[in-house]
């Protein structure tokens, strides 16, 4: 009843053809983006600073690695580095020519991501499935190795951190501790609503189209005309820009400061979470996956608290890794295809309501 | 110049110079590799059985070891605690196949992949809670583990060979020795193999499949037990050991993902390479390049053969 | 299914919005949050530092009611030693008003280096952290008393040269340096050069990635081949315990093995009797033969209101966690001398801090005597650059063997200028100090 496209007709090709063809569709989008727009005068800076920003930020990684796993089925454990690429490449450039805006180092630093992406996604041509997860995983312990161990990628400093400095855009603040959670939080938003709507056309037209082929079947895909070689690279090329841009935003609206150890392993392998529990291929699904392994745990952290209990930290840690898992595996069995499909069968829902029949 | 030779000769005159130092990296290098292959094996006999990448071994075997050491420090005695942990491995193994695998049928294989990961939060988690997040000392003299060395006067030098080290060697080949003749002459054993082969003849001859995979994972369990002893004794028991069990990965995969003798002889490339390149090409680049190297060995090797040096060849059909 | 997704949103978006309007701090208490990492890999070290920290803070509380008749408000946030975590518990707790944190790891304490000054909220990061920081005049809320690692290093190499009769002897010998590869462990090798330079002698590296801190047998061969004369260790967590039972594995002479402030004695026990000989440097005891943990015992652990094993008490890694508590404090307690407030904030817990002027007799005061040398900071100098001592383990515990050694801070000095300065440049605009100094008194 309040989902349905009886007498939405499409008079051109264009209409008919467009990523939101449903007014509801476009409605409830628009409800979401000023939802988010207004957030920050609701809520504090805790959830704006260590809740949205991250989210948003991750969200943007889940997409670039959804490109890659979800739309090509090329498995990869280096996305920790590739955000690693990223985030030391915005460094290096903000600090080498800080006359330049920042956003438009934290924008390049996805090409510097793309390159070495392309660089490591050269063996996914002749390695396949879960084999292909070593090459990425050379990657990852590669680049992090050239983070601790090449010290002109950090400014020769002696922390052997990253630190960032203080940017403006307009005379406000935009990076370093003097910007605002809000101000942060609005730049990830317009960068995050930018990317998704470039990456929504493009795995909606011809490009993704031959990305999902690969995936499907990579012969057969070969035997219809896609070249392999092309499309596979263009893949990481994609995938590697998006993890750039959110490992150089990770460091400069998020962390504030990073040592190589913040791009290690684990962060690959939860932004890999995020994408099968979000679901494979659906962009909807990255930013539901990021929103479940990111910010549920900070809820169970903060429930006892609310309620008044007083377990000590460590406890409530250990239930939250424990909880965590459980409710992975739990939406795993109720839902194999992710989120991303509870939100399609949820829209079905609510297409024939009140009467399903 | 210097360069080249630095790279291609200066190694091999330093192993011609001090052979002792070249056995004795050999040996670190070997008994380093058979560690990785118990990890690794245990990955390759629940992906033969269930076609499940169990993520979660690497925990496995931090969990196993955490469980005995500290059932002891609870006061129960050493091979009383022993006894308990294989039971709660089995358990665990029961647990696995009932919650997880039975629901999960017939899914893709990334989806039971990420099935692992959740085992994995779990049984951190578990493992904290129950029994703290403290690094334990392994209970080796409780457990009749040898200590100490033998010390070898050879080849103009000192070799010395840790007698835990040779005892983890032991038992590691008395393992896969018991596991190839249970593969092998058994009825289980028999079944095992034709559920690896085919799922649905096996179950079209009657084999149940939920015992053969708690079967499956009660013997990963203990693979997991014997290996989480011998790193602990190594270093200690705590969840920092399971970054190490990531090592079994570009084994696994160098020796191909459903080889028994893969995953051995790929645990023995990848030790004694990793402890050669590091010994003496690593000071060429400052070191450290351990946490890099095995991955890129196993590369090359998939380079060359993309499913690995034993894995069954990949026949691809429209 | 539907209907449970949305119940569940709900509950989590109501659970975060109450998470975050939890009412103020009650007025007539400060707030001390406490960052622990009493999970994740290097939670061995944690878990005593942690149980340390919290015990004497609440013995003041039971014993004093508090500082200065103020309660302290204790908050344990987790951490896992994960930046990211750390971070998120630093928003956590600001809104609350803390008078200090602990970020109790340099990965943590880095990001909060630029905050701290735009928040208000002084960092203390004791004995670890930017080493740089230990200057005041640029890092006014930054403070890492009492030493720095590079004082650190420069003391171990006056032990060795004690040992070999001076620090001319060290020419031409070799001193092996094995230490976690990463900011922390790399810190030193800029200073490491200059004094090789200096004193002759020849630096051996043996770096150890995080990765494989519990498989460093390549690197101990490599100190077998190349046999060092000295042996010093920057590690922490499980690198430690590994690395002594690698040394005893090769036989490398254990008296010869030095390493920085952080091994337990967890970390020598396991690798059995090889290990007696092991030296590490410290600036406080270990042991409970002291008022303030005779009083910690009775007021905290005896009472069931501590979470660690009463066996731990006094060890390395628990007093060291008192150590800090007790800066925490002898800060608030000054912070409420100079201001005359008795509920102090973080701006005045930072001149406290800057005014920190602990002599002998208020150790006494405290039941500190013998426990730990005196210290006094300033405004120009945040960290003191105390004397530490080597202490050995005997098999069962640590002693100390040697007296207390001054850092060489002649060369420590001009680097840790240098690089507090490259810092204020590469951070551009980094503020001025804006925060006068307090005439001492």
């Amino acid at each position: 009843m309040f989902y349905r496209e009886a007498g939405q007709f499409k008079t051109t090709y264009q209409a008919d053809m467009s990523i939101f063809p449903i007014l509801q569709d476009r409605i409830g989008l628009a409800l979401i983006i000023v939802a988010a727009l207004a957030l920050p005068f609701f809520a504090g800076d805790f959830v704006i600073a260590s809740v949205m920003v991250p989210f948003l930020i991750l969200s943007l990684a889940a997409i670039g690695l959804n490109i890659l796993t979800g739309y090509t089925g090329l498995v990869s454990l280096g996305t920790g580095a590739f955000m690693g690429v990223g985030a030391y490449a915005c460094y290096k450039l903000s600090t080498t020519f800080p006359g330049i805006n920042i956003l438009v180092w934290i924008v390049a630093s996805g090409f510097v991501s793309c390159a070495v992406g392309v660089f490591f996604g050269l063996p996914s041509l002749r390695i396949k499935g879960f084999y292909l997860a070593v090459a990425t995983l050379a990657a990852q312990f590669f680049l992090q190795w050239c983070f601790v161990r090449i010290p002109w990628l950090y400014n020769y400093n002696p922390s052997g951190a990253i630190e960032v400095p203080s940017r403006t855009l307009f005379g406000i603040h935009v990076t370093g501790a003097s910007a605002t959670p809000t101000t942060r939080y609005y730049i990830a938003l317009a960068i995050v609503i930018s990317v998704t709507w470039v990456v929504s056309n493009l795995v909606h037209g011809r490009v993704g189209r031959s990305f999902m082929a690969v995936r499907d079947m990579d012969i057969a895909a070969q035997l219809i005309g896609i070249r392999l070689l092309r499309t596979k690279l263009l893949a990481f090329a994609v995938s590697s820009f998006i993890t750039g841009i959110a490992g150089a935003m990770m460091v400069f609206l998020w962390l504030g400061a990073a040592e190589p150890d913040a791009f290690n392993i684990n962060q690959s392998f939860i932004l890999l979470f995020m994408v099968i529990i979000g679901g494979l291929g659906s962009l909807v699904g990255s930013f539901l996956g990021a929103a479940l392994i990111y910010i549920l745990p900070i809820v169970i952290r903060a429930t006892p608290e609310s309620f008044g209990l007083t377990i000590g930290a460590a406890t409530v840690e250990h239930l939250t890794y424990v909880i965590t898992g459980a409710l992975i595996i739990f939406f795993l069995i109720v839902e194999p295809l992710g989120l991303a499909r509870l939100w399609q069968i949820g829209k079905q829902k609510l297409r024939v309501w009140p009467f399903p029949y | 110049m210097t360069l080249l030779y630095s790279i291609f000769v200066d190694p091999f005159v330093q192993m011609a110079g001090a052979p002792d130092l070249l056995v004795q990296t050999l040996w670190e290098g070997l008994v380093g590799g058979v560690l990785y292959a118990l990890i690794a094996l245990g990955f390759v006999l629940i992906f033969k059985a269930s076609g499940v990448f169990n993520f979660a071994q690497g925990i496995m075997m931090v969990f196993a070891a955490l469980t005995l050491v500290g059932l002891h420090e609870k006061g129960v005695p050493a091979f009383v605690a022993l006894g308990l942990t294989i039971v709660v491995m089995f358990l665990l193994a029961v647990a696995v196949e009932r919650v997880i695998l039975r629901p999960l049928v017939n899914q893709p294989d990334i989806i039971l992949f990420m099935a692992t990961f959740g085992l994995t939060y779990v049984l951190i988690g578990l493992g904290e809670l129950v029994f703290g997040g403290n690094p334990k000392n392994m209970i080796t003299s409780e457990l009749l583990l040898p200590s100490g060395s033998l010390d070898f006067k050879v080849l103009g030098g000192l070799v010395s060979l840790q007698k835990i080290d040779i005892a983890a060697a032991i038992i590691a080949s008395l393992m896969v020795a018991v596991l190839a003749v249970f593969f092998q002459k058994t009825r289980i054993g028999r079944a095992l193999r034709a559920v690896a082969d085919d799922h649905q003849a096996a179950l079209s001859v009657g084999i149940s499949l939920d015992q053969i995979w708690v079967i499956v994972w009660f013997t990963a369990g203990l693979v997991a037990l014997a290996t989480g002893i011998m790193w602990g004794a190594r270093s200690n028991v705590s969840f920092a050991l399971e970054i190490v069990a990531l090592k079994a990965l570009p084994v696994l995969i160098l020796g191909g993902l459903t080889s028994v003798p893969g995953a051995i002889v790929g645990g023995l490339i990848i030790g004694i390479g990793e402890k050669l390149g590091e010994f003496y090409w690593g000071p060429l680049i400052g070191g450290g390049v351990e946490s890099w190297l095995a991955y890129f060995i196993a590369l090359a090797v998939l380079l060359v053969r993309p499913q690995g040096l034993f894995g069954e060849k990949i026949i691809e059909r429209i | 299914m539907t209907k449970l997704k949305t119940s569940l949103l709900a509950l989590a978006a109501t659970t975060a919005l109450t998470a975050v309007t939890i009412p103020a701090q009650a007025e007539d208490s400060v707030f001390v949050p406490l960052f622990t990492y009493r999970t994740g890999p290097f939670a061995g070290s944690g878990i005593f530092i942690a149980d340390g920290m919290h015990d004497y803070l609440s013995m003041l509380n039971e014993r004093d009611g508090g500082i200065g008749g103020v309660k302290i408000a204790i908050e344990e946030c987790e951490t896992g030693y994960d930046t990211k975590k750390g971070l998120e518990c630093y928003e956590q707790v600001k809104p609350k008003g803390p008078v200090m944190v602990n970020p109790w790891s340099t990965g943590i304490t880095l990001p909060l280096i630029p905050k701290a000054a735009v928040d208000k909220i002084p960092v203390l990061s004791m004995a670890y952290g930017l080493s740089a920081s230990a200057q005041g005049q640029t890092f006014p809320w930054i403070f890492n008393p009492p030493d720095t690692y590079w004082d650190g290093f420069s003391q171990i190499l006056k032990f060795i040269g004690g040992q070999e009769g001076g620090l001319d002897k060290l020419k031409g010998k070799k001193i092996g340096y094995i230490y976690l590869d990463a900011g922390f462990g790399r810190e030193p090798l800029p200073l490491i050069e200059q004094l090789a330079k200096d004193y002759g002698f020849e630096p051996k590296l043996y770096p150890v990635a995080a990765a494989d801190m519990q498989n460093q047998s390549a690197q101990w061969l490599n100190v077998r081949r190349d046999r060092p004369d000295y042996m010093v260790m920057y590690g922490w967590g499980a690198l430690q315990p590994t690395a002594i039972k690698e040394a005893v594995k090769i036989n490398y002479p254990m008296d010869k093995f030095i390493s920085i402030w952080w091994p337990s004695e967890d970390d020598a026990r396991g690798a059995g009797d090889g290990s007696k000989g092991f030296k590490t440097l410290n600036w406080h005891a270990a042991t409970a033969d002291f008022p303030v943990i005779k009083d910690i015992q009775k007021y905290v652990v005896d009472k069931g209101k501590s979470q660690s094993p009463k066996e731990k008490v006094g060890t390395v890694l628990y007093n060291r966690g008192v150590y800090n508590s007790m800066l925490i404090a002898e800060a608030i307690r000054t912070a409420q001398q100079v201001s005359g407030k008795k509920v102090v904030t973080g701006e005045d817990v930072r001149r406290g801090l800057e005014d920190l002027n602990l002599d002998a007799a208020r150790l006494k005061e405290i039941g500190m005597e013998g426990f730990t040398g005196p210290i006094k900071l300033s405004c120009t100098d945040h960290n003191g650059h105390r004397p530490t001592f080597v202490q050995q383990w005997d098999g069962t515990k640590y002693v100390k063997i040697s007296d207390w050694i001054e850092p060489l801070s002649e060369k420590v000095q001009p680097l840790l200028q240098a690089d507090a300065k490259a810092y204020a440049e590469k951070n551009a605009p980094w503020p001025a100090r804006s925060e006068a100094c307090d005439a001492k008194s």
